[in-house]
């Protein structure tokens, strides 16, 4: 199992398996072209209203790749593998990738036709729910362009960690996003509102628990100072 | 003299052991992943089956409607593979996908409430009450996208004049079949069943407002609302009930599903108006689904009444921004 992780070709794998659902949006469009390419196992459905069906994709894709980033720590820490930590700045660059494919189908097909800053930006400033995606999809930039050793180099572990925990902000923006979006079924947002949830817990928890530890260290330090003294 | 070729490879030129199993992962992992996603793709085929449910079949003797527009058709194929028919689930391809096994025979629709005429009318009955017309006619959902589509039906006015409303009745208000057995896909979709819509007297009687049978020559498709649906092309997507059930005489302003849900958002009237916004669409412009495969597809400007202007006068004189 280690070895498997520790593979650099294991790495070559998950990265193509990551850019498989936009291979799969890209094929589909190919596919609807000429369906009569080789490629006869996907169905070319991109339904019939294709814009929307590949922001949706697309967005739902960026909230998936948010939640396996941040479930490798809690998964490092519960299967015992730090070797997963490999693998962490690629899927979380990868839902910068899907979000920006998401942002960018919005801005370009949703727009083509009368472009005009003027009116993408009235768009945006309508709906409110826009308004919330755009937030979170603005707070990945930073955590995109430092995400690159030299960069963690450059601002110190600490602040580097710190400035990263945007991320939780974002997949927060990103359910509301999603669920101010849906017409009145609200299980999908619902349901990656309670992966969040749930992966947000478990940092409390483990927060709460290194604290509580970390106290009973310190306070074993200086009991037998104590008993010393009163002896 | 005995010259010893040099080898053409040396140890040096051996895969390291971890490299050669690292490949041997690495094709197995994608080989693996290939076999994943095509069984996962063939997996509805597998255990469905084949679908039990009525299919659409074609209708003869229909007339041709002066009125129809000429804008291009929207084909079949995407017409009965993007619905909101949420009986049988919320995602637009769920109507196709589950509505295989739907039987909509025996069918009947009961007309009633305060008319002197209340009756049950089995549907190949009611489907030759009038000369049945093909109306090509703009659909528009308040999702913001909208379809070109050859209904088959004749005017509602029809049953209303034979069921004769009593001067008590002033609205008509229309409930769609549902059974959670056979619509389990329902559940958890965020609206309350059964679907139930209205309009006011003058609207059902006026002569656009289709009682509708059939599409593109056939009988409706179990996901398009067979075996008989309302069509209201002046007003958002969600008016037009499917799989009807009852018509009802009503005296006072019926309760409406989507009204019911969101009351700010979705009026009793619910006309197409491009001045009026619905959270979180704009109505000012709409998608049209057309041929071809549609990324680059035009956006038009959305119409007042969906551009029927002869339904105009039912609302003269009324604040359309507060009737919505």
């Amino acid at each position: 199992m280690i070895r498997l992780l520790t593979s650099k070709w294991t790495k070559v794998v998950v990265f193509l398996l990551c850019l498989f659902p936009a291979a799969d949006i890209a094929l589909k469009i190919a596919g609807n072209e000429e369906p009569s390419l080789m490629w006869s196992w996907f169905n070319y459905d991109l339904s019939a209203n294709p814009v929307k069906y590949i922001e949706h994709f697309t967005g739902s894709w960026t909230l998936g790749f948010l939640a396996i980033t941040l479930a490798i720590t809690p998964l490092r820490r519960v299967l015992h593998l730090p070797q997963l930590i490999r693998f962490r700045r690629m899927v979380g660059l990868y839902a910068f990738f899907y979000v920006c494919l998401h942002f960018s189908t919005w801005i370009v097909l949703d727009h083509w036709q009368q472009w005009s800053w003027n009116a993408i930006w009235a768009d945006l400033l309508k709906r409110p729910f826009i308004v919330i995606g755009f937030a979170g999809f603005l707070l990945l930039i930073p955590l995109a362009v430092t995400s690159t050793a030299g960069w963690i180099r450059r601002l110190g572990g600490k602040n580097w960690r710190m400035l990263h925990r945007a991320i939780y902000a974002t997949a927060c923006l990103g359910v509301i996003h999603y669920y101010w979006l849906v017409k009145s079924d609200h299980r999908a947002p619902l349901a990656y509102g309670a992966i969040f949830a749930l992966l947000f817990l478990w940092r409390i928890g483990d927060w709460l628990l290194e604290r509580r530890r970390r106290g009973a260290a310190a306070e074993a330090r200086s009991k037998p100072h104590v008993t010393a003294e009163s002896a | 003299m005995l010259i010893k070729p040099k080898p053409d490879l040396t140890y040096a030129d051996v895969t390291p052991r971890g490299l050669y199993m690292g490949r041997r992962n690495f094709l197995l992992g994608a080989l693996t992943t290939y076999g994943a996603v095509t069984a996962y793709k063939r997996l509805p085929s597998l255990f469905g089956g084949k679908a039990k449910g009525s299919v659409p079949v074609p209708i003869q003797g229909v007339q041709k409607w002066p009125g129809s527009t000429t804008e291009p058709v929207t084909p079949v194929e995407k017409v009965t593979h993007y619905n909101n028919f949420y009986e049988f689930g919320s995602d637009k391809s769920d109507p196709a996908r589950n509505s295989g096994n739907f039987l909509t025979t025996p069918w009947s629709v009961s007309v009633e409430g305060e008319c002197e005429k209340p009756r049950k009318y089995p549907i190949d009955e009611m489907m030759h009450l009038a000369p049945l017309e093909e109306r090509i006619y703009r659909h528009r959902c308040v999702e913001g996208w909208s379809l070109v589509v050859p209904w088959i039906g004749y005017s509602l006015s029809t049953i209303v004049k034979l069921a004769q409303p009593t001067s008590k009745a002033r609205y008509v208000a229309f409930e769609s079949y549902y059974n959670s057995i056979v619509m389990p896909w329902a559940t958890g979709t965020g609206i309350e069943f059964p679907y139930v819509e209205g309009l006011r007297l003058d609207e059902a009687m006026h002569p656009l407002t289709l009682l509708c049978f059939g599409m593109y020559g056939d009988t409706l498709y179990n996901q398009d609302g067979a075996p008989v649906r309302m069509i209201l092309p002046w007003k958002y997507g969600y008016k037009s009930v499917k799989s009807l059930v009852k018509i009802r005489f009503v005296k006072s302003m019926p309760p409406t599903t989507w009204n019911n849900y969101a009351p700010n958002e979705y009026g009793f009237y619910s006309n197409v108006n491009p001045g009026v916004d619905t959270v979180p669409w704009s109505q000012a412009e709409e998608m049209r689904i057309g041929p071809g495969l549609g990324l680059f597809n035009a956006k038009i400007p959305t119409r007042l009444f969906n551009g029927y202007n002869e339904v105009a006068s039912l609302y003269a004189g009324m604040n359309l921004r507060k009737y919505y």
